[in-house]
């Protein structure tokens, strides 16, 4: 018996118990008004802080400059997503900006 | 009449464009697990039980240098906290459901479902089977997290990362954002969110996303008494 199994089997349950967390507690507990309209606030807040990161410091560090191009592939691919609100279309414009300037 | 196949199919399909950012690093964790002295059992275990891949890339490398168990759990614990904002985020969509339908969604909630479901369940103009849809989405990301491990386990194959796949999740993520600022709030949010990223971008464990988060609804929920 390897201590690998016994640290998964917790690990994998903390893991489980976080993500099962506030969806049972909706069963019990009605949030507030003001905690209700922050949720619509979560995906925006998460993708963003996900997002400016890989584009404004891909390599660890800030760069705001021409010369680092996922901001450049990633600003065209905003400006893409606005115009078309299309997924396929959105990526295949970063990436081939990407590939290309590459 | 809209079937529940319809909406389970759709779920997989939207799910696709970020299979192919993933599934490049369901074969590289692959490979570093075993190069961290984890047998292909454990490994392929580890993306079955904790399906977290940057919990998994993180718990790999502190496996390799011997840390303690407390440590590695607490730091799965901690990497994992932001699933919690996950859980809130979906969780008034989910109260109907039976508990077997919370379990396995809750299961399936990582990064990558949750912003592909999170999408459609905010769309008014889409109808439907919602939770089936999220299970597609979440399946699809599942299989091909479990199949990729496997691929870099059992064949040690990798995707040269001068193809920069790992960018097109990036650029999804991009294409759910954008169409989903629709007023003053939400741009705040998203600005604040994300500068904040970016200036606690050193915190360790992926807290700064917490961080991130926070300060961006409180920005949106200010914003919107103004």
């Amino acid at each position: 018996m390897n201590s690998f199994w016994v640290i998964m089997l917790i690990a994998g349950m903390l893991t489980f118990g976080i993500r099962l967390s506030f969806i049972l507690l909706a069963d019990h507990w009605q949030p507030s008004e003001r905690i209700e309209r922050s949720l619509r606030f979560v995906p925006i807040a998460v993708l963003s802080a996900i997002i400016f990161p890989e584009l404004i410091m891909p390599q660890g560090y800030i760069d705001v400059s021409f010369a680092n191009l996922r901001l450049v592939a990633g600003v065209v691919a905003i400006g893409v997503a606005w115009k078309t609100k299309n997924i396929v279309w959105t990526i295949l414009a970063g990436m081939v900006i990407l590939l290309v300037l590459n | 009449m809209q079937k529940t196949h319809h909406s389970f199919f759709r779920g997989i399909r939207d799910e696709l464009p970020i299979l192919v950012g993933v599934i490049p690093f369901g074969m590289i964790y692959g490979i570093l697990a075993l190069e961290a002295g984890l047998s292909k059992a454990e490994a392929q275990a580890m993306s079955f039980i904790l399906f977290a891949g940057s919990a998994q890339f993180m718990l790999v490398q502190l496996v390799d240098v011997g840390t303690p168990a407390l440590v590695i759990i607490l730091t799965a614990f901690i990497i994992n906290l932001r699933h919690a904002l996950y859980s809130a985020s979906v969780s008034p969509y989910l109260k109907k459901l039976s508990p077997l339908w919370k379990m396995g969604l809750a299961y399936l909630l990582t990064d990558e479902a949750y912003a592909v479901a999170i999408t459609h369940y905010e769309n008014k103009e889409e109808k439907g089977y919602k939770h089936w849809y999220f299970l597609g989405a979440g399946l699809a990301l599942w299989t091909s997290w479990q199949i990729s491990t496997a691929v870099g386990v059992f064949l040690g194959a990798q995707i040269p990362s001068s193809w920069s796949l790992d960018f097109t999740l990036a650029l999804t993520f991009i294409a759910l954002l954008v169409p989903a600022i629709k007023d003053r709030p939400a741009v705040l949010t998203a600005f604040s969110a994300g500068i904040t990223a970016l200036l606690t971008a050193g915190m360790p464990y992926k807290l700064n996303l917490i961080v991130a988060a926070i300060v961006g609804i409180s920005v949106g929920l200010w914003s919107e008494t103004r």
